[in-house]
Parts: structure tokens; sequence; C-alpha cells
């Protein structure tokens, strides 16, 4: 019993965005071959502790689940052109159970699919997070703050459109593959940005996805290996998620960046970090995500001596704002250069943006206050430490802002 | 699989139709459109509507035939006309739909045709 439990929770672990993304491709509708798989692994938890654990799995359920989707075909009457692809899907499975021949890896197809320009944008991270992860809406809503049954109705919205509206699992054509890319990782870094904010987990009904953004970011890596950008995008996510354990202190406090004792990073992560932007070098296409990593590459190499760089992570970030001039990249630039060339240099770069943009954006705010208690003009670094702690969602970003404003009196 | 291809104009381009100093490229841009999806083989159907003005909606309310001048919607962009088209997939009939002349100057919506055979 317990051991044909073990191999089902394996498994699921191993192959179950491999499985709904062979099924998908073959059936073209995602819900259908995920229904199918959930009554397969049903299947197997009665039928495994009687029988034994199969010699492959994977394939006892493949065929299991292709059974179920042909029957479910059979009963809704689907329309005749997607017969043949059922078929397809019979021959083929059927050469899998009695050959050894390792059944296609549709995974990336499946990323790409999800993150179709048809598909709404929100939408694109939740549907890659269940169809490839197979991660539940429960469990997806709480990373996104919406309601469970809400979380599934959108989803399920958004299979069907891929279903009547029929989009195509294939890789996009090579002059489409730069935006279509873009698309996937965007949603992909969308996932690791929704368990960073609140690193903490002071919010007890948001659970991160950090972990699951990062497994798919190193697949990714895996199934497109001369993308730099999808490179970048990994060692990114993997540098932040190596200092995780260092933004906290001894008594869960907020550490900034420039503070955080460098012990506490994670070297394995570091390392592959480092490894994944190297790789990325040589295929000779510069991004916006090979940039991002390069900053924090930068930032890191204080492990090795006494301090960052601050120059050069200003000119990276002078890179950064050119190619994708968001709010963060404009204020980690003027951040870096009040470190590189002092606080009125700094000053001089937030105060030229405009005042619509950052009104309700904390770190512009936090920041600010930085350089204006820098500056010695206590009255507006006042200010502008008390638009920050209203603006911060983080009870430990709070405290840190509130110790600081209270050094100025 | 077939695709119908909506083709939402505004005022202004619903006016080009009939002036003179614009109607012939209009026209023109049209019409090679036409040509390219019947030479590519795609094109199932498809009408050119004429202007909102003309349109009348009719509702039956508690047996009751209420008939209203004007088009369903008055929104800014009207239903000028639409195409039918017998691609593969989504992604092939969006490569169609933004070569309508109607895609730089107003919107092409796509929409997958509601099967009936079962």
């Amino acid at each position: 019993m317990d051991e044909a439990a073990r191999a089902i929770e394996q498994a699921a672990r191993d192959s179950y965005g491999r499985l709904v993304a062979y099924l998908a491709s073959r059936s073209r509708d995602v819900a259908a071959a995920e229904d199918a798989l959930a009554d397969a692994f049903q299947a197997a938890l009665t039928v495994w502790p009687q029988a034994g654990v199969p010699e492959r799995p994977e394939a006892w359920l493949l065929t299991a689940a292709r059974r179920r989707l042909i029957d479910a075909a059979r009963r809704a009457g689907v329309q005749r052109a997607a017969v043949p692809d059922l078929l397809t899907l019979t021959d083929e499975a059927a050469q899998e159970t009695t050959a050894t021949v390792e059944f296609p890896d549709e995974r990336l197809k499946l990323l790409f699919v999800c993150a179709h320009p048809a598909i709404d944008p929100a939408l694109r991270t939740p549907l890659m997070l269940q169809t490839v992860l197979g991660l539940d809406a429960a469990r997806i809503a709480s990373a996104f703050l919406v309601q469970p049954a809400t979380m599934g109705q959108r989803l399920s919205r958004a299979k069907a459109k891929i279903r009547l509206a029929k989009i195509r699992f294939d890789l996009p054509e090579p002059a489409e593959l730069p935006p279509r890319l873009a698309c996937v990782l965007e949603a992909i870094y969308a996932a690791y940005g929704s368990g960073w904010d609140d690193v903490a987990g002071a919010d007890p009904r948001r659970r991160g996805l950090a972990a699951e953004a990062i497994h798919l970011g190193r697949l990714l890596t895996r199934l497109l290996p001369d993308e730099p950008e999808a490179l970048g995008l990994l060692a990114l996510m993997l540098h932040c998620e190596a200092r995780r354990e260092a933004r906290r202190d001894a008594t869960g406090g907020y550490v900034p960046l420039t503070q955080q004792d460098t012990a506490r990073w994670s070297r394995p992560l570091l390392a592959e970090a480092e490894a994944a932007l190297a790789s990325a070098a040589p295929l000779g296409r510069f991004g916006r995500f090979q940039l991002e990593a390069a900053i924090q590459s930068a930032h890191a190499q204080r492990r090795h001596g006494p301090g960052a760089d601050w120059e050069a992570i200003a000119l990276l970030y002078e890179g950064l704002v050119r190619l994708a001039p968001t709010v963060g990249a404009l204020l980690g630039r003027a951040a870096a250069v009040a470190e590189a060339r002092g606080a009125a240099a700094g000053w001089a770069l937030l105060a030229a943006l405009p005042a619509a943009t950052v009104a309700g954006h904390q770190p512009y705010w936090a920041l600010a206050a930085h350089l204006l208690q820098r500056l010695g003009r206590r009255d507006a670094a006042q200010d502008a430490y008390t638009r920050a702690i209203g603006l911060s969602e983080d009870a430990a970003a709070r405290a840190f802002l509130a110790a600081q404003a209270a050094r100025l009196a | 699989m077939n695709y119908i291809l909506l083709i939402y104009e505004d005022a202004d381009a619903f006016t080009a139709r009939t002036d003179p100093a614009r109607a012939a490229t209009h026209f023109a841009g049209w019409q090679a459109y036409a040509q390219a999806l019947r030479e590519a083989g795609v094109m199932t159907g498809g009408a050119a509507l004429q202007v909102p003005g003309a349109a009348t909606t009719v509702r039956l309310r508690d047996g009751e035939r209420l008939v209203q001048d004007g088009p369903f919607a008055e929104t800014k962009e009207q239903l000028g006309g639409f195409f039918v088209i017998d691609v593969p997939d989504l992604d092939a009939a969006l490569a169609w739909a933004a070569r309508a002349p109607a895609a730089s100057y107003g919107a092409m919506e796509v929409r997958p045709e509601m099967s009936m055979s079962h």
C-alpha cells in the first residue's frame, strides 16, 4: 500500500505535466486531458495496491488516460476533424506500452499555448501552473489573492477558449518565436514575483509560487537550451532566491540587500545562477532578463570582497532603462547612482520621475525617504517615510521603515 | 475549421465608402484582400454590410414586436462586414485577420464557427 502510494506520488510529481501536455497536444483539449489523467490516477489508487506497481508507471497512466479520453470523446461525439488525432494517440500509446520508446515531451508546446496572445495575460501564469505543474485552483488562487472558485472558473474559461478557438499545439514560427517566448518568460516571472513580495509569509492567505516558478524556469532552459533570455530569467530568479534567507534577521526583521550577511546567501543557488548567465552570454542575444540577472550578479560579487561595484551596477541599470523603462528599473538606477555618485545625483533622477507614475508606488517613497535623509532634508524625508509606511503591504518592511524614520528625530 | 472575421469600422471608414476622393483607395484595399483570401483557397464566404444607419433592430417582447431604427448597439465602431475562412487553427486565422485593411484603421474580431454537426 505504502509502496503504491509512493509510486503514485512520484509519478504525479515527475510526469504530470508531461502526461497532460502529451494528451492535450493530441486531443487539443486541455480540460479533457486533465480530467482523463485525474481518472487514471484515481484508477491507479485502487489497482496498484492490489496488482502491484507496474514496471513503467508512466506508460500505465498514459494508457489508462488515453482510453478515458477516447471514451469521453466518443460519448461527446467529437468533431470529425479530431478523430484522426485521437487515433494517432491510440497508435502511439500502443507502441509505448510495448517498446521502451519514450513518449515525446510536449510541455514546451503546452507552455506556448498557455501564454498565447489570445489568452488573457492575467490567466497565462495560472494556466501554466495548473497544466504543466498540476497545481490545483485553490493553491493558485491563494498566490494571486482571489477566491478559489473564481480562479477555477477563470481557468475553465481559458481552457474552453483554447479548445473552441483551436489554439495550435505547436512551436511558433521562427519569426513569431521572440514575442511568443517573451509571453512565456513574463508568465513564469509573474509566478516568481507572486512568491517574492511576501517573503516572510506574513499574509496567511498568500502562498508564494517561487519554487514552482524556478521549476518552470529550469524546465524551459532544458527545453530551449539556446534561448539566452530563458537562461537570463532563470539566473535572475536563482539570484533572488539565493538571498531569501538573508532578507530576514533572527527576529524576522527586514534586512536590505546592502546590509545582508553574505554568509547566509545560498552558494549552490548562486553557482547555478552564475552558470546559467554565463551560458547565455555566448549565444549573443542580449535582453532584459540577462541584464537584470547581471545586475543581481554584480550585487552578489559582494560575497568575494568589501563592497559592490556601484558604478558597474549603475551602468547596467542605464542599459536596462533603455531596454525596458519600467518604474522598477528607473528606481534601481536612481539607487545605484546615489551609491556610486552621491545622494544628490540619485535624488535628481528620482525627482525627474512623473508624480502620477510614482504616487502610489511604495518602493519609490522608501527610496526617496532614504535619499532625502542622506541629503539632510529632514522634513521631506519624514513625509516620504510616512507615505512609504502607509503604502507597505509587508509588516517587516513597515517596521524597518518606521525604525529608519525614528532615526530622523 | 471555419473562422468568421468580423470587420469593425468607425464612422470615418463608413464615410470613406462613398467619398469620391477616398472610395477607390478604400475598396481597392478590400478587393486585394478578398482576392488574396480566394487565391489562398481559404475563403468560404462573407458579405459587406450597408452603413449602420441602414440597420433596423427587431425584438419581440410580451408578444409585441418592437422595431427600432439603428443597429443593436450604438458603439463607436460598428460591424461593417465579415469573411468566413477555412484555416487549420487560430494562429492562421489571426494571421489573415491582421492583413485585413480594417486591422489598421479599425478592428478585426476573430470567432470560431460553432459546429452544429453533432
